[in-house]
C-alpha cells in the first residue's frame, strides 16, 4: 500500500488529463458525423464534412475573416507592443509606473467591459461596426500580453552584448538591428503567436464590435441555437491539430536539444 | 504569468558579472512608447471612458428606443443594482467556486509537471502541451462539447438514469452546477500555468531542508512549498476569477446555463446589443469592473505582495 | 604580427597613452570615482588593483565610454575624448562575462569590430586574430559550444583585432581555474608585449595585478591610495589600506621619540620600533609603522644581536603549516597579535602552540605609514560587497522616486 502513496500523483494527473481532452474529442470525433442539419446525434462515421467543408453557409468566410483579423491585430500589435517593451526595460522615463499600470488594466478588465466600453465609443463617435472595429479592437487588448511577451525576452538580454556592440565601434542602429533585434525575435515570435491565437479565438469583444461582420467564434455562437454544422467542427479540429502540431514540435524539440545538452 | 511578469520593475539592470548598470534617459524612450502608449489611451482609456459617460446618460424625451443624451442620471445606478443584485452575487459567488475548483484542481497538476517531471524533460514538455491544447479548440465548442455531453437525452445521462445512479427526472444542463463546471473546466489552464511557473523555479533543497529540519511531509508543503508557490497561486487566481466573473457563454441559455443562471456579463450584452439599454449596460459594466478592482486590490494587500505593479 | 590596413579613425600602430584629469563620477546616493587623476604611459601594463565597489569598473567604463564623467577629462594620446561616445574611441574592452554575440559564429564575432569601421579583408584579419589566441579551428562555432577558457581567448582576440590605442580588461580572468588563469596571465603578457598595446587591467586579484603589471595603482573608495611598481608598493607601502589590502602587515601606532639624523623611532609599551626616515612619510608626532610577516623572525631565546627591534617575551597563539611555510599569530604583551611567516628551513626555529618565543626583525625592513588604521572591525572582515550592494539598492529607490 506504501507504493500507491507514490503513484497517486500520477494517477490523477492523468485523469485530469484526460477529463482536460474529453471535449476536444467529442468535437473532434463529432466532426466525422454524418449529421444533417444539427450535429448533435452520433448517426455514422463519415469523411464527408472534411471533403465539403466549405458547403455549409458562411463557414469558410467566417474562417476567412478570423485569420485576416488575426494576421493584421498581431503585425499591430506585436510591432506596438515589442517598442515598449524596450522602452521599458532598457530605458529611464518619467511616469513609468503610469505606463505600468495602462497596460496592465486591459488585462485585468473583464472582456464585457471592454467590449462595451469599445462599441459605446464606436457608436458616439459614428464609426459603422465591421471587421476594422474588430481588428482596432482585438490589437488593444493583444499589446499588453506581447509587451509582456516580449519584456521578459528583453530582461534575459546581458546589457554587456549592447555595450560590446558599443565598444566594438557600432552606432547605436546597428548596435540595435545586429546585436538587440536579432537576440529578440524568440521572444517576438512567442508574443506574435499568443496574439495570434487570442486573436483568432476571441469572440466577447468581437461580437460587440462586430456589427454585422462575421469571424469564426462568432459564427458558432449564433449557430448554437439551432445547431452547429459538422463542418464547423471540422475546422476546429483541422486548426488544433495544426496547432498542436506547431507547439509539440518546439516544446519537444527545445526538450530534446536540453537533453543533449545535460548529457553532453 | 502576466502578473509575475510585471513583477521586477527595477530601475536597475544587473549583469551577469554583478556590476549593476542604470538605464539610459534618452528622448528615443519617448519614440518608443508614443505609438503604443497612444493606441492603447486612444482604445482603451477612452472606451472606458465613454463607458461612464455613457453610464450617466438619459433617454430622449420622446426618442426612439437606443436614443440617449448626455446628462447626469446618476440614478441609473441605483436602478441597475436593484434590477440586477441577484445577477451581481450570482455572479461573484459562481467565479468565486470556478477560481476556488480551479484551485484545487490545478494545483496538483501544476505540482506534478513543475517538480515531479522535473528530470524528464520530454515527459514535462507533452504534459504543458497537454495542458494548453484545450486552447486550441474555440472555448464555444468546448463549452457546446459539455452540453451535448450532459444533454438529458445524451448517452450519460441515459446511462446514470439507467443505471438509477440518479434519479429518471434529472438534470444537469441548466443548472448552477453546470456552470460552474463549465466555468472551472475553461479555466483550470488559467490557473495551472503560473502555478507551474512559480513551482518550476522551486529550489527543491528548500524541501530537503525542511525534512531535514524534522518536518513531516504534509507540514513541508503547506509551511514551505505553498508559501514559495504564492506568486502563482496569486497570479492564477487572479487570471481565473477576473474573466470567470464577466464570463456569459457558460451561463447563457445556448450553452450551459438557463434563464435562472444568468449571469452579470449575460445582463450587460443583453442590455446592449438587445434591449439597446447603453446607459443600463454601461453602468453595471462599470460597476463590475469597480468591485473586480476592489476585491482584487484588498486580496493583493492582503497576500502582501504589493509588487504586482 | 596584426596590420591594420587602412584604420578609418586612423589608430595609432602602438599604444597610445591615457591621462585622467580630476575625473569624478557621482552617482545619486553616491560618489564612485573620487576627483582622480591617473597617467598611463604609452606601451605599459597598467593595473588597477581594489576591492569591490572601490570604483575601478567604474573608471574603467568611464575610459571606455560606457559612462560619462561628472566631472573631469579623459585624454587618450594627447586628444580629449571626454564627450566622444564609445564608439568613436580607440578603445576595446574585454568584458567580464566576455560578452560574445551568442548569434554569432566567433569567427564573426572577431570580424565584428573590424566590419563596423569597413576595414578591408576583415575575415584575413579575424583569422590572424584567432590564431594568435589559438582557436582559428573553432571559427565557426557558436560563443555557447565553447569552454570558458576558450571563450575568454575570443574575447580577447576580439578586442586585441582592432588594434586599439588602448586595450581594457575588467576582470577577465575571474572566472577561470588556477591552472588556465596562470596560463591566460603569460599569454596576455605575451600579447602584450608583442602587439605593444597599452593595456589597463582592472582586478581584485593582487598576486594576479603584482605579477603581470608594469604599474599598480590601489584604488579605494573611489580614490586611489598609492600607485607605482608593483615591488615599490609592497615593501613601501603610503597608507594602512595599501599595507593590509596587499599583502599582510603588522601595524603598530605609537609616539615619536628619539630621533637621529637618518632614522626615527616610535615608542609603544616600552619598546622602542626603529624606522629609517627615508622609509617614513611622517616624522613626528603619532605614527604608525608596520613590518611584513615574512621579514619577521621567530626565536625560542631572545636573540642578542642588537641591531635588531625585538618584542617579547610572547605566547604562541597559533602555528599553522603550510607547506613551504608556517604562519605564527604571537601574542605579545603591550601590543596587538604579531603575524609570522617563517620559511620552514632547518635553519629558522620552530615553535608549537603555547610557546614563549620571541620575534625580532631588521629596522630596515619597517616602513613608515602617512595614516593610522581605521578601528578595530571585529571578528569578521567588513563585507564590502554588501555596502555597497545597499548603498546601490539606495539610489536604485531614489531613481524611482525621482522619476515617479
Amino acid at each position: 500500500m506504501r507504493g500507491f502513496g507514490k503513484y497517486a500523483l500520477y494517477v490523477y494527473a492523468v485523469i485530469t488529463f484526460s477529463f482536460l481532452l474529453i471535449p476536444i474529442a467529442y468535437t473532434v470525433g463529432f466532426s466525422f458525423n454524418d449529421a444533417r442539419r444539427t450535429n448533435i446525434i452520433w448517426r455514422g462515421f463519415t469523411f464527408e464534412n472534411w471533403v465539403t467543408v466549405c458547403d455549409a453557409p458562411n463557414v469558410c468566410e467566417a474562417l476567412g475573416n478570423s485569420i485576416l483579423v488575426a494576421v493584421v491585430a498581431t503585425a499591430l500589435a506585436t510591432t506596438l507592443g515589442t517598442m515598449i517593451a524596450i522602452a521599458l526595460v532598457r530605458y529611464r522615463f518619467r511616469f513609468r509606473s503610469a505606463t505600468t499600470l495602462l497596460l496592465f488594466l486591459p488585462m485585468a478588465t473583464p472582456e464585457v467591459v471592454l467590449g462595451a466600453g469599445l462599441a459605446a465609443q464606436f457608436l458616439t463617435a459614428g464609426v459603422e461596426k465591421g471587421l476594422v472595429t474588430v481588428i482596432l479592437a482585438h490589437t488593444m487588448f493583444c499589446v499588453s500580453f506581447v509587451v509582456v511577451t516580449v519584456r521578459a525576452r528583453v530582461a534575459t538580454l546581458d546589457p554587456a552584448l549592447e555595450e560590446a556592440g558599443r565598444d566594438l565601434y557600432a552606432s547605436p542602429a546597428q548596435v540595435f538591428w545586429r546585436i538587440t533585434f536579432p537576440l529578440l525575435i524568440p521572444g517576438i515570435v512567442a508574443a506574435a503567436l499568443l496574439s495570434f491565437a487570442l486573436s483568432f479565438d476571441d469572440f466577447i469583444i468581437t461580437n460587440f464590435n462586430a456589427g454585422a461582420a462575421m469571424t469564426f467564434p462568432r459564427y458558432i455562437y449564433t449557430a448554437a441555437a439551432r445547431g452547429i454544422p459538422a463542418q464547423a467542427n471540422v475546422i476546429a479540429s483541422a486548426v488544433f491539430f495544426f496547432a498542436i502540431a506547431l507547439v509539440l514540435m518546439s516544446q519537444v524539440g527545445g526538450a530534446l536539444r536540453r537533453r543533449k545538452l545535460a548529457r553532453t | 504569468m502576466a502578473f509575475g511578469a510585471f513583477q521586477s520593475n527595477a530601475s536597475t539592470a544587473a549583469q551577469p558579472s554583478g556590476a549593476l548598470v542604470t538605464q539610459r534617459k534618452s528622448p528615443i524612450a519617448l519614440l518608443l512608447l508614443l505609438p503604443g502608449v497612444l493606441y492603447l489611451i486612444l482604445f482603451f482609456l477612452t472606451p472606458l471612458l465613454s463607458l461612464v459617460l455613457t453610464s450617466f446618460q438619459a433617454p430622449v424625451p420622446g426618442g426612439f428606443a437606443g436614443d440617449y443624451e448626455t446628462a447626469f442620471q446618476w440614478q441609473n445606478y441605483t436602478v441597475v443594482l436593484e434590477t440586477y443584485w441577484p445577477h451581481i452575487s450570482r455572479s461573484f459567488v459562481y467565479a468565486l467556486l470556478a477560481t476556488v475548483f480551479a484551485l484545487m484542481i490545478g494545483y496538483p497538476i501544476a505540482y506534478v509537471i513543475g517538480v515531479k517531471l522535473r528530470e524528464y524533460p520530454l515527459w514535462q514538455a507533452l504534459a504543458l502541451v497537454l495542458v494548453i491544447a484545450p486552447f486550441f479548440i474555440s472555448f464555444l465548442l468546448r463549452t457546446i462539447a459539455w452540453k451535448q455531453i450532459f444533454a438529458d437525452e445524451g448517452i450519460l445521462m441515459s446511462a446514470l438514469k439507467g443505471l438509477q445512479v440518479i434519479p429518471p427526472d434529472a438534470y444537469f444542463t441548466g443548472t448552477p452546477a453546470a456552470v460552474i463546471f463549465g466555468l472551472t473546466y475553461n479555466f483550470i489552464p488559467f490557473m495551472t500555468l503560473p502555478i507551474y511557473t512559480s513551482l518550476e523555479k522551486l529550489d527543491l533543497r528548500y524541501l530537503e531542508a525542511g525534512g531535514d529540519l524534522y518536518a513531516h511531509p504534509a507540514t513541508v508543503f503547506w509551511k514551505i512549498t505553498i508559501p514559495l508557490s504564492l506568486p502563482g497561486i496569486l497570479s492564477g487566481t487572479l487570471l481565473t476569477f477576473i474573466p470567470a466573473a464577466g464570463d456569459y457563454i457558460n451561463a447563457s441559455r445556448d450553452f450551459l446555463g438557463s434563464t435562472d443562471t444568468q449571469m452579470i456579463g449575460n445582463v450587460i450584452e443583453a442590455n446592449f446589443l438587445i434591449l439597446q439599454n447603453f446607459p443600463a449596460a454601461a453602468a453595471l459594466s462599470l460597476l463590475l469592473m469597480a468591485a473586480i478592482l476592489v476585491l482584487v486590490t484588498a486580496y493583493v494587500k492582503r497576500s502582501g505582495t504589493d509588487e504586482l505593479l | 604580427m596584426l596590420e591594420a590596413s587602412a584604420p578609418v579613425r586612423g589608430f595609432a600602430d602602438a599604444g597610445a597613452d591615457l591621462s585622467l584629469v580630476n575625473v569624478s563620477k557621482r552617482f545619486p546616493g553616491f560618489t564612485a570615482v573620487d576627483d582622480l587623476s591617473l597617467e598611463i604611459p604609452a606601451g605599459s601594463f597598467f593595473a588597477l588593483l581594489g576591492p569591490s565597489g572601490c570604483g575601478k569598473t567604474t573608471t574603467l567604463r568611464l575610459v571606455a565610454g560606457l559612462e560619462e564623467p561628472t566631472a573631469g577629462s579623459i585624454l587618450i594620446g594627447g586628444k580629449d575624448v571626454t564627450l566622444a561616445k564609445s564608439h568613436q574611441r580607440p578603445v576595446n574592452t574585454v568584458f567580464q562575462s566576455y560578452a560574445l554575440f551568442p548569434h554569432m559564429s566567433i569567427m564573426e564575432n572577431v570580424a565584428f569590430g573590424l566590419r563596423r569601421r569597413r576595414i578591408d579583408n576583415a575575415d584575413t584579419l579575424a583569422r590572424e586574430a584567432l590564431d594568435l589566441v589559438e582557436l582559428a579551428h573553432l571559427a565557426h562555432r557558436k560563443p555557447s559550444q565553447l569552454s570558458g577558457g576558450q571563450q575568454q581567448r575570443v574575447a580577447l582576440a576580439r578586442a586585441v583585432v582592432n588594434r586599439p590605442a588602448l586595450l581594457l580588461l575588467d576582470e577577465p580572468l575571474g572566472a577561470l581555474d588556477l591552472k588556465l588563469r596562470r596560463q591566460m596571465q603569460l599569454e596576455l603578457k605575451e600579447i602584450q608585449s608583442e602587439v605593444g598595446l597599452t593595456f589597463l587591467h582592472v582586478t581584485h586579484d593582487q598576486e594576479e595585478a603584482m605579477t603581470m603589471a608594469d604599474t599598480v595603482a590601489v584604488m579605494n573608495q573611489g580614490r586611489i591610495e598609492q600607485m607605482g611598481a608593483p615591488v615599490e608598493l609592497y615593501e613601501l607601502p603610503k597608507t594602512a589600506f595599501v599595507a593590509t589590502f596587499l599583502g599582510q602587515s603588522n601595524l603598530f601606532t605609537g609616539k615619536v621619540g628619539n630621533s637621529t639624523s637618518d632614522t626615527m623611532t616610535i615608542s609603544a609599551a616600552g619598546v622602542g620600533i626603529t624606522v629609517p626616515l627615508s622609509r617614513a612619510h611622517v616624522h613626528r608626532g603619532t605614527v604608525t609603522v608596520g613590518i611584513r610577516p615574512e621579514k619577521v623572525a621567530l626565536h625560542r631565546h631572545k636573540p642578542a644581536d642588537g641591531n635588531r627591534t625585538v618584542l617579547g617575551p610572547g605566547r604562541v597563539l597559533d602555528a599553522s603549516f603550510s607547506g613551504v611555510s608556517t604562519q605564527y599569530l604571537v601574542a605579545v604583551p603591550g601590543y596587538a597579535d604579531v603575524t609570522v611567516f617563517s620559511q620552514n628551513t632547518s635553519e629558522s626555529d620552530s615553535a608549537r602552540n603555547g610557546d614563549e618565543v620571541y620575534v625580532s626583525w631588521s629596522p630596515d625592513h619597517a616602513f613608515g605609514l602617512s595614516d593610522h588604521p581605521v578601528g578595530d572591525s571585529g571578528k569578521f572582515a567588513a563585507d564590502t560587497d554588501t555596502g555597497s550592494l545597499a548603498v546601490a539598492e539606495r539610489e536604485r529607490l531614489e531613481a524611482e522616486l525621482e522619476e515617479s
